[in-house]
């Protein structure tokens, strides 16, 4: 067969996969054992499926491929328009390369109410590789809401003491902000009788959509508050600590993997997609807040008394050197954004897992128990020092490229940025280090460590293709930078069109894209740049 | 001479009064203790005949006996609504009936004449037969409420309805007395057509006495107090009836009052009554600890979205139809979330706290799943009814510039998912506190259960066809 005629169907199957599966599990196995294995060759499947779309990807091609675009419904005129570029490529293979290790994680540590725990992780998964590749803004609406429900269900009923308080400031936080989106989205439809991401873009593109300016700031306001509030950025981010504290660590997994992302790539697809101009204009704000989230999280990572909050606030760190990428303008900060998505996705994910498989041996995420593991758990310690220097960003390992890039691109944007947030890469070995040295070394501080097991196989099997893709990313990052860059050289090309056209009509905006404009030119050789920086 | 012609147009009354009728004869040929199970069952066989003659009516849309009953795609809409929502309640009576000890058969007779009245309210153009179809409906609706006459609580409720309602449809019949003296006419056709030349101030005095009495009808802001009091004491199932069966209705007669005669003035009167009740109903049920209350506010709270689809007015024709797909979509929900209600609550309504709740995913897994199908519908949530209700009503805010309104309305509705979801946590995230096993759902009643969770994702996954037939028939109405 050839395994190309899949191309039109594919990314159905892969969406909707989990969800079949889900559906499945809900009829037929009743014993807890059938169900994990049920739900484990399921999310195996849905990873090897999607391999299909990077084998498959044609490299230089900027645009959407493998798409397909029905109508759903008539009025209004919803479509269920499908398809991935560059952007969103790997985030959906990020999603469903992370599943299998969430169900591994869950095996020993959900033992009530199995079935629905593995019913919701996969509706989760279905939903979460929806966000990444709608095209149509109503559908991507559809999926965003989607994920809200499973995970906040994930959290609230797997997860531990305030699980309840946590599971609901999620959902609120998260529905809230995401009313503002919807606004946005029914207003231009309401203007352009479409919800088509790509058919508006044409439209802003050949002016036949003009948005007065006053509108437009709110719009942009509107998709940005949604996206900002699951980045999360700065001050938005309050929900995450408590989220990620209370979540079950197959939750955390996801959350900190996947969801995060969902922020990201919406501001980079709609934010910048949509509104390029106003991204610019309103970039100077973006930035200060992303720099403050890079410092104050590393910061409050510092300081944290429980792991897993560490952890948490590690990612409102990095996730702000993703919203400084992306607001930098450059080729080089957007393609370090990309890719801190995808590294911090492993990294962070496999942190996780880690945390997870400490917590289901002595129940506690508090530092203070702990010290010295490195002796009862040796093939644990590796492991966990592998994923912590990936995380901190050392070379040759995935975290150092893409905060290396980023950091270039802020510097070609403002020097001051780069500046700042290169302050971050030093506070994350601060506080990354000092975790691990109080964690693992030393002497055993509580008789009861000494008794704790290494990793068995079922976490070996987790671990170890984490720790590879930890390495393999750092090495042969051009293996997935690849078929992101045209993607990104486009945004880029669109949102510097998009502000000359803007520029001669409204006077005030000439000062405020001009500087961000010039850098932009000289980010176009940034291909060998990167090459040299390795 | 009346043309044979006009019975057809108003068959579904003519079968529901046959079996209302029907019913208070075979009432009391059966024993004082038997069940009034087979009673329910003629009744529910009387609202399936209904529906069929709705469709038989349908065919023959026109004018009936001398231009006070029109029947077009808009008065067959809300018939099949009402009828439906009969149905519902109807089926969801047999357990109930039995588990609270009424064996009264006037019950089932009393639905199907309320819905006669609220079938007539959808199809009337002429104020005066409008004023008796709504007195037909809300007269047995308040017997209704009382029929748990051993419960003080019932009692209260009954009169409370029953007084302020009367009150309601004094104001109305004002209006409609003081349009006649400002147009001389009670049609709403010639009340529009005279309109059009001009207003007369009597005219805008006429309108706000009618948005009075209507207003108290679908329990919309400033005249809600009475809804929260009345729907904790009703029986459950009426109460699935009276949120959703007139004020279906009303809604139908507010829609064909404005947008039938051009009514004057109304713009200002109707943005706040949707802020009002958008905020008022979901504060209110923030608070609150008794399910029933909670979903009397939350009623409220859909009242207020549902004005803000009056107000379209750049784009009626999206208004009206996204008005009529949430009455649709709610009274989908909203009968479904009460027959859960009504199930549960067991004998003398025992359980009807919210924290009652807590744990009735582990004691009873398809029946938090059915609730919480309708929850979710309720908050707004995507593939459920609920969403794409409250999508095209902002939809058509938004095309007519009511960004303001539009933004109340939808932060309104986050801030409302939360008393949604205390519910959901408390039946998911809680251990249960009491080992008694929650029945299990009869057939009846979980018919009306399933068939409310259908209809509630059918809107919410293919709107489609109903929308379609929405947008139709708005057409007819706005001209």
């Amino acid at each position: 067969m050839n395994a190309a005629s899949l191309n039109p169907m594919i990314l159905t199957l892969v969406t909707f996969l989990p969800a079949l599966g889900a559906v499945l599990l809900m009829l037929f196995p009743r014993r807890a054992r059938d169900i994990r294995w049920f739900a484990l060759g399921i999310s195996i499947a849905t990873f090897v499926l999607s391999l299909h779309l990077p084998w498959h990807f044609v490299n230089g091609h900027p645009g959407f491929q493998f798409q397909v675009d029905h109508q759903w419904i008539t009025t209004p005129n919803i479509h269920y328009h499908i398809g991935v570029d560059g952007i969103s490529l790997w985030l959906v293979v990020l999603t469903t390369f992370l599943t299998p290790f969430c169900v591994l994680i869950s095996w020993k540590s959900v033992n009530d109410r199995v079935k629905e725990f593995f019913i919701l992780l996969l509706l989760l998964e279905t939903a979460m590789i929806g966000v990444f590749i709608a095209l149509d803004l109503f559908l991507f609406y559809f999926f965003w809401e989607a994920t809200l429900i499973p995970m906040a269900l994930i959290i609230g009923m797997f997860g531990h003491e305030r699980r309840i308080y946590a599971a609901v400031k999620f959902f609120l936080y998260t529905m809230i902000a995401s009313v503002f989106m919807l606004i946005a989205i029914i207003w231009l439809y309401a203007h352009t009788g479409s919800f088509d991401f790509v058919v508006i873009q044409g439209m802003l593109a050949s002016g036949k959509l003009v948005i007065p300016a006053h509108v437009a700031q709110w719009l942009f306001l509107g998709f940005f508050i949604a996206f900002a509030v699951k980045v999360p950025l700065f001050p938005l981010h309050t929900w995450l600590p408590d989220a990620h504290v209370e979540a079950p660590a197959a939750g955390s997994v996801l959350l900190a993997g996947v969801l995060l992302k969902m922020g990201t790539y919406g501001l980079l697809r709609f934010n910048l997609g949509l509104f390029p101009e106003l991204a610019r204009r309103n970039a100077p704000w973006i930035i200060v807040l992303a720099i403050i989230g890079i410092i104050y999280g590393a910061l409050v990572a510092m300081v944290q008394p429980n792991f897993k909050k560490l952890i948490a606030y590690s990612s409102v760190s990095h996730l702000g050197f993703v919203v400084l990428g992306i607001f930098s303008f450059t080729q080089a900060g957007l393609n370090g954004a990309m890719f801190i998505m995808l590294s911090h996705g492993v990294t962070t994910g496999a942190l996780f897992l880690l945390a997870g498989m400490l917590y289901e041996r002595r129940h506690t995420y508090d530092i203070k128990e702990y010290g010295g593991i490195a002796t009862p758990m040796p093939i644990y310690a590796s492991f966990f020092l592998l994923i912590t220097l990936a995380s901190i960003g050392l070379p040759l390992l995935n975290g150092f490229i893409g905060e290396y890039l980023v950091l270039t691109g802020s510097f070609q944007a403002k020097a001051l940025w780069g500046i700042l947030a290169a302050s971050g890469v030093i506070w994350s070995a601060c506080y990354m280090l000092w975790f691990y040295q109080r964690v693992f070394y030393g002497e055993v501080k509580h008789e009861i460590n000494n008794t704790l097991a290494d990793v068995n196989v079922r976490e070996r099997t987790c671990l170890w293709p984490l720790a590879a893709m930890a390495l393999i990313m750092g090495v042969l990052p051009m293996v997935w930078l690849r078929p992101v860059e045209p993607a990104i050289s486009r945004v880029l090309a669109f949102s510097t069109a998009q502000a000359q056209s803007a520029a001669p009509s409204t006077m005030s905006n000439v000062n405020a894209a001009a500087p961000v404009a010039a850098p932009v030119a000289a980010a176009v050789p940034t291909h060998t740049e990167q090459e040299n920086g390795r | 001479m009346i043309p044979s012609g006009d019975y057809i147009r108003i068959l579904p009354e003519i079968v529901l009064s046959i079996f209302g009728m029907l019913v208070m004869v075979i009432d009391p040929l059966l024993g004082e203790n038997d069940d009034r199970k087979s009673i329910g069952v003629v009744s529910a066989i009387g609202a399936l005949l209904a529906l069929g003659a709705t469709f038989i009516m349908a065919g023959h849309p026109g004018e009936a006996f001398y231009n006070i009953l029109r029947v077009d795609d808009f008065a067959v809409f809300f018939h099949v609504v009402v009828i439906l929502i009969a149905l519902a309640c109807i089926l969801m009576s047999f357990e109930y009936l039995k588990v609270q000890e009424i064996r009264q058969g006037e019950y089932y007779g009393l639905i199907l004449f309320g819905t006669v009245g609220m079938c007539l309210m959808s199809s009337a153009i002429e104020l005066v037969m409008l004023f008796v179809a709504i007195e037909i409906s809300s007269i047995s609706t308040y017997i209704l409420a009382g029929f748990r006459r051993r419960a003080a609580e019932s009692a209260e409720s009954s009169l409370k309805y029953f007084l302020l309602g009367s009150f309601a449809t004094a104001f109305f019949l004002y209006g409609i007395a003081l349009m006649y003296g400002a147009t001389g006419s009670t049609n709403v056709d010639v009340i529009g057509a005279s309109l059009r030349q001009g207003t007369p101030v009597m005219a805008y005095l006429a309108i706000a006495l009618m948005l009075v009495g209507l207003g108290f009808k679908v329990a919309a802001a400033p005249f809600q107090v009475w809804t929260p009091d009345v729907y904790e004491g009703a029986p459950a199932p009426v109460v699935a009836l009276m949120s959703t069966g007139p004020k279906a209705a009303a809604f139908a007669v507010l829609l064909r009052v404005l947008f039938g005669t051009a009514a004057p003035g109304w713009f200002w009167a109707i943005w706040i009554a949707a802020a009002l009740s958008m905020t008022i109903g979901n504060f209110g049920a923030l608070v609150q600890t008794n399910v029933k209350r909670m979903l009397a506010y939350s009623s409220i709270a859909h009242a207020g979205y549902l004005l803000v689809a009056f107000i379209a007015i750049r784009s009626m024709e999206q208004g009206v139809s996204a008005a009529m797909f949430y009455t649709a979509a709610y009274a989908a929900m909203n009968v479904g979330a009460f027959a859960v209600v009504s199930h549960f609550a067991s004998a003398g309504e025992k359980y009807v706290s919210i924290e009652d709740y807590a744990g009735l995913g582990r004691r009873s897994p398809v029946l938090a799943a059915v609730f919480t199908v309708f929850l979710l519908s309720l908050i707004g949530i995507p593939i459920t009814g609920g969403f794409f209700a409250k999508f095209y009503v902002f939809r058509a805010a938004i095309s007519s510039s009511l960004v303001w309104l539009t933004v109340i309305g939808l932060v309104n509705s986050a801030i409302g998912s939360y008393y949604y979801l205390r519910l959901l946590v408390m039946m998911y995230m809680k251990e249960p506190q009491s080992d008694e096993s929650v029945p299990s759902v009869p057939f009846a009643a979980g018919f009306a259960m399933a068939g409310c969770v259908v209809a509630t994702l059918y809107l919410g996954v293919f709107p489609n066809r109903v929308l379609q037939f929405a947008i139709e028939s708005a057409r007819t109405l706005v001209h």
